[in-house]
């Protein structure tokens, strides 16, 4: 065969093959999916239990409102920290190697991952929404409420996706990544009304800075679709701002893969 | 066209020369082997001509293209075998040698390849449980899986015990029977010597013999040493041809018994070799 007439796979072809091995992979690990799919779950439980009292007329309890705002908390964990330490791993154990020496395209190997992430977080999603109703009586949203999060959550989840690959760039060792990157995670939680809500607790200028990150929005955004339209009032802008929303959700997605684009690289960088 | 020129290839690492003007063919179908001690630039040249690595200097044409910019087309027609690699380890062999298999246009089957590689028993095994030895026969498996027209093995036999070191030998002789272009580095000079049409010795970034394994150094003008025992008394002498001095010997009544004849091996000019350039 002449490479004239070699037809290759295509790249969608092999980034679901990708994905399909990264799930097997995953799942092999029993160690990872417990951890990964419980701690987020953990935490609901505990912060649910502690923090009990309801806000005040729209008879909501915190542990409802934490159990929509977790739902950001495991997207960012699993799309932002899993992938950032992935990638960093891949590098370390030679993945990344071996596949540059095949005809893959790097488009495939991140739609592995994005594939990995998807199941991932929607499993995460899963458990969180049922703790949720389950535990803390959360409502079932309507319909409408489902389409709003089906956007929000595929934005979210590749937003954090494309800044977890362009992350790991600069995490040198996969052994550390878990570390570094759960600084900005951590930081991004306590001041974007994941753990303290309603966020307008914070101090204006500490708000200003977290509107400019996607957390804010996301957990905001998971309000709206499992409480009551009452509980808007406790917002920065008294407002649901789903088109906001919607907007600077997708420019992290675009900063997102730009960054990927630029920094991505097969091999370590020469010495 | 050769499988691959370099012409004055260079590659520095912040400011230190780790290969210093390298100068290399490889004829298609040919099996080369690049010989020479830790740190004397094997693994960087070999990953300059994978596309693994940047080049500071020279010109470097693997199968017609510029390994620095080459597409996937071109990778499709390179085989890879990795030095170290320690990745899937949570997959089975089956299912770690289906899968690259499938980034391939028109791959090997499956089975095939594995048992070429000597793991049909372990197809079903995970990775991560294999010996070293059989982890480095799936980086075989996963080399050879895309029909490469020129292959590349960096140090493949290390951590091999001799039973799986003859089968590897015997799976390259076959890649090459059919045609397959063969790069390989290598610490073992009897691999070198079982495998290598032709080889070169790297020694600080710099070729510093290049030739087939029986001309390598000189070694085939080196001289036979002649050596014997007479009235108690070793003795020995070199010579270019020794017939003489055998026929002088019988005549004489020596004692044959302790009578040797030796050529240098490919491991006594190898050693010769890096230590004069050291």
């Amino acid at each position: 065969m002449t490479a004239a007439t070699m037809t290759l796979p295509s790249t969608a072809a092999n980034g679901l093959a990708r994905g399909r091995v990264e799930i097997l992979q995953f799942l092999r690990d029993r160690t990872a999916v417990i951890f990964t799919l419980a701690f987020p779950a953990m935490l609901l439980l505990l912060f649910g239990t502690i923090f009990g009292d309801s806000y005040d007329d729209t008879g909501v309890s915190a542990s409802q409102v934490y159990s929509a705002s977790m739902i950001a908390y495991g997207i960012l964990s699993t799309a932002f920290v899993t992938m950032g330490s992935g990638v960093a791993l891949d590098r370390e154990e030679g993945t990344l190697k071996r596949l540059h020496g095949t005809p893959i395209t790097p488009t495939a190997y991140v739609m592995g991952k994005l594939i990995l992430v998807l199941v991932l977080s929607v499993g995460e999603a899963a458990v969180l929404i049922l703790v949720g109703v389950l535990v803390f009586d959360m409502p079932v949203p309507d319909a409408a409420h489902w389409l709003t999060f089906a956007w929000l959550f595929l934005l979210s989840t590749f937003a954090c996706t494309a800044c977890g690959i362009a992350v790991s760039s600069i995490v040198k060792h996969a052994r550390t990544a878990g570390a570094i990157l759960n600084v900005p995670v951590v930081a991004l939680q306590f001041i974007s009304g994941v753990f303290i809500h309603p966020i307008t607790q914070l101090p204006s200028w500490l708000i200003t800075v977290a509107s400019f990150f996607p957390v804010k929005w996301m957990s905001q955004g998971f309000r709206y679709v499992f409480l009551p339209d009452s509980m808007k009032q406790y917002e920065a802008a008294g407002q649901w701002e789903l088109g906001r929303t919607a907007l600077v959700l997708g420019a992290w997605c675009v900063i997102g893969l730009v960054l990927c684009l630029v920094t991505f690289r097969w091999t370590e960088r020469d010495r | 066209m050769d499988a691959i020129e370099v012409r004055g290839l260079r590659k520095t690492y912040q400011g230190q020369e780790a290969v210093r003007g390298i100068d290399l063919t490889v004829a298609r179908g040919e099996v080369f082997a690049l010989l020479g001690p830790n740190g004397a630039g094997k693994t960087t040249t070999v990953e300059i001509l994978e596309g693994h690595r940047r080049r500071t200097g020279g010109t470097v044409t693997v199968l017609g293209d510029d390994p620095g910019t080459a597409g996937r087309t071109w990778r499709a027609r390179i085989g890879v075998v990795l030095q170290n690699a320690d990745d899937a380890a949570d997959l089975t062999v089956t299912e770690m040698v289906k899968h690259i298999a499938g980034l391939y246009a028109d791959p090997r089957p499956v089975a095939e390849v594995i048992d070429l590689a000597g793991l049909t028993e372990k197809s079903r095994s995970k990775i991560r449980a294999l010996s070293g030895g059989q982890r480095r026969r799936v980086d075989v498996a996963l080399g050879i899986v895309g029909r490469p027209e020129l292959l590349f093995l960096d140090e493949p036999t290390t951590g091999f015990d001799p039973a799986a070191r003859r089968q590897f030998w015997d799976l390259i002789r076959a890649l090459a029977v059919e045609g397959t272009t063969i790069l390989l580095t290598t610490h073992y000079l009897e691999e070198a010597e079982a495998l290598a049409d032709r080889l070169a010795v790297l020694v600080g970034g710099q070729i510093v013999a290049e030739g087939t394994p029986a001309t390598l150094g000189g070694r085939a003008s080196a001289g036979a040493k002649v050596s014997w025992r007479s009235d108690g008394v070793n003795r020995s002498e070199t010579l270019p041809d020794p017939s003489d001095l055998i026929r002088r010997l019988v005549k004489e009544d020596a004692d044959l018994s302790t009578l040797t004849i030796t050529r240098p091996t490919l491991e006594d000019i190898y050693l010769n070799l890096i230590g004069a350039n050291r």
